[in-house]
């Protein structure tokens, strides 16, 4: 311990303990707006991109910067899930069905919806605008601090308040489940 | 200790040397293992080769990065850093020793398979970004590979978690010091009083067998199975691209290893009680990455239609029934 203690002395405020105590609530700031910065990056790659593998690696992207602000907001475990299943999952199995389905690289986009042009613009303003003035006109009041993303406190509230939601939710599991083997088996003797 | 941003660098520099360190010379553990076990010398220059890690480094590090004509350049250029950095990740969670870990989390276990999930992704990406038909296959078969193989061994870990009613990694460790009749792998626990397992010989087998398919290892190696794919989704990658790869997969197998370690074999805890540290969990790890060489270089390579079925019909359903029946067995006793 006395050496870590000599090898504080030589550095930088900044550097130990004291001193970025105090600069980490400023910085607080500056990482979450990084963390935005790359989720909504990925959001524009995965909607912008002409090829189907680059529009999935931006989803990843935009996942990675949301599982980042679970982590940022105190709540690991959900960081963790969040890259477990989306990442791990979600994405690996469109980027395998793309690869079975081989689509031709660079298609052209097919004929643009009714809300394209002039008309899209003005409806992503007015969405725009309401979600900014609904999020300054709201008072955030902040709460207490439930637990400290225990994992234990999140298990005891899935099987005890949540318990209805978590058993629909695993119907709806079950549900895919079986529509996947009935498309699946479709045409098949054995 | 609180973390500051000093704390923080001297971890992940410690991280990426211990991982960098591994992947060298594990390369040259491998080879001669491999040159061992085929009646040939291996690499033998300079007192057992000690210089060609270094050698071949500064080959890889020198090359020309060489991008093919059709390459989706991005995903080309991502895909070796993404197989990376994960693994790097995930060695800020594990522990070492008793006081050796960088960040102690609660949600350890689910942390290191949530970074090896971007493994996946890197071979995807790899395969599809080098557009090259040997590396579309070899990623579409090393993705459904990592999928299956995921799947019991993330049963088999709650059996584990059950047992001991933690996501942390060190408590699930020091839950077995004491000595080795400590250790999950027993069927017998004297830790409370008498305590029954019977089946924990079956999870620590069951998850043995998908750390080396998770890890891409023989006779797991559909993804770059050389006499049929070239050389699997990273045939198109030359010096440093492929190099990342490589280091990549051996700090892959530094984790499982540490992985296996710290959930079956007590951590690092003596066998017999004595003098627990570090060393007992680095003697432990290389003991079972000796193993996993010994088994690369001993078994012929499976079929892709073998690698599916072991997982989906006989490792799965053993695992559930091995989760159910661990269930009952806690509530019991």
């Amino acid at each position: 311990m006395n050496l870590m203690d000599t090898l504080y002395s030589f550095l930088p405020d900044v550097l130990t303990a004291e001193g970025f105590a105090g600069i980490a609530d400023e910085a607080a700031g500056v990482v979450f707006l990084i963390m935005l910065a790359v989720t909504v990056a990925g959001g524009i790659i995965a909607c912008n991109s002409e090829r189907l593998v680059r529009a999935v690696a931006g989803l990843a992207v935009c996942f990675v910067g949301v599982a980042a602000i679970y982590y940022f907001l105190n709540s690991p475990f959900v960081a963790m899930m969040q890259i477990l299943i989306y990442i791990g999952a979600v994405c690996i199995t469109i980027a395998f069905a793309i690869m079975l389905a081989a689509p031709e690289d660079n298609k052209k986009p097919g004929p643009a919806g009714p809300l394209s042009g002039p008309l899209g613009v003005i409806t992503a303003g007015l969405v725009t605008f309401g979600m900014v003035g609904l999020a300054i006109k709201t008072q955030f009041p902040a709460m207490p601090k439930l637990n400290m993303g225990s994992v234990k406190l999140i298990g005891v509230q899935l099987l005890t308040s949540y318990s209805m939601v978590f058993e629909l939710v695993s119907i709806v599991l079950l549900i895919a489940i079986l529509g996947s083997l009935v498309i699946a088996r479709h045409g098949r003797s054995k | 200790m609180d973390l500051t941003i000093f704390n923080a660098i001297i971890a992940v520099v410690i991280a990426i040397a211990f991982a960098a360190a591994n992947a060298a010379y594990l390369v040259l553990a491998e080879r001669r293992g491999a040159g061992r076990i085929q009646r040939r010398p291996g690499p033998n220059v300079n007192l057992f080769g000690i210089l060609q890690p270094p050698c071949d480094g500064i080959k890889l590090m020198t090359k020309q990065l060489v991008i093919p004509g059709g390459a989706d350049k991005a995903l080309f250029m991502v895909a070796p850093v993404l197989a990376m950095a994960p693994a790097i990740m995930s060695f800020v969670t594990i522990p070492f020793s008793d006081t050796i870990v960088a960040h102690s989390m609660d949600v350890g276990v689910l942390m290191i398979f949530a970074f090896a999930s971007f493994g996946g992704m890197a071979i995807l990406l790899a395969g599809w970004g080098s557009r090259n038909k040997y590396g579309v296959m070899a990623s579409v078969r090393a993705v459904s590979q990592n999928i299956s193989y995921e799947v019991p061994m993330l049963i088999t870990v709650i059996t584990i978690v059950m047992m001991t009613g933690s996501l942390n990694l060190h408590e699930l460790a020091s839950a077995q010091s004491g000595g080795f009749w400590n250790w999950n792998i027993f069927p017998v626990s004297l830790k409370d009083g008498f305590m029954l397992q019977p089946l924990m010989p079956v999870s620590f087998l069951i998850f043995f067998i998908c750390s080396l398919a998770e890890t891409n290892r023989a006779p797991f190696d559909l993804g770059e199975a050389e006499s049929e794919l070239v050389a699997g989704f990273h045939t198109e990658y030359g010096s440093m691209g492929f190099g990342l790869f490589f280091m990549g997969e051996y700090a892959n197998i530094v984790i499982g290893a540490s992985l296996i370690t710290i959930l079956f074999l007590g951590g690092w805890g003596c066998p017999f009680g004595l003098f627990p540290g570090v060393w007992w969990f680095l003697l432990k790890i290389y003991l079972l990455i000796f193993s996993f060489i010994w088994i690369r270089w001993t078994f012929p390579r499976t079929t892709i239609y073998g690698l599916l079925n072991l997982s989906w019909k006989i490792l799965i359903p053993i695992s559930l029934f091995n989760l159910l029946l661990t269930a009952g067995l806690l509530k019991v006793f």
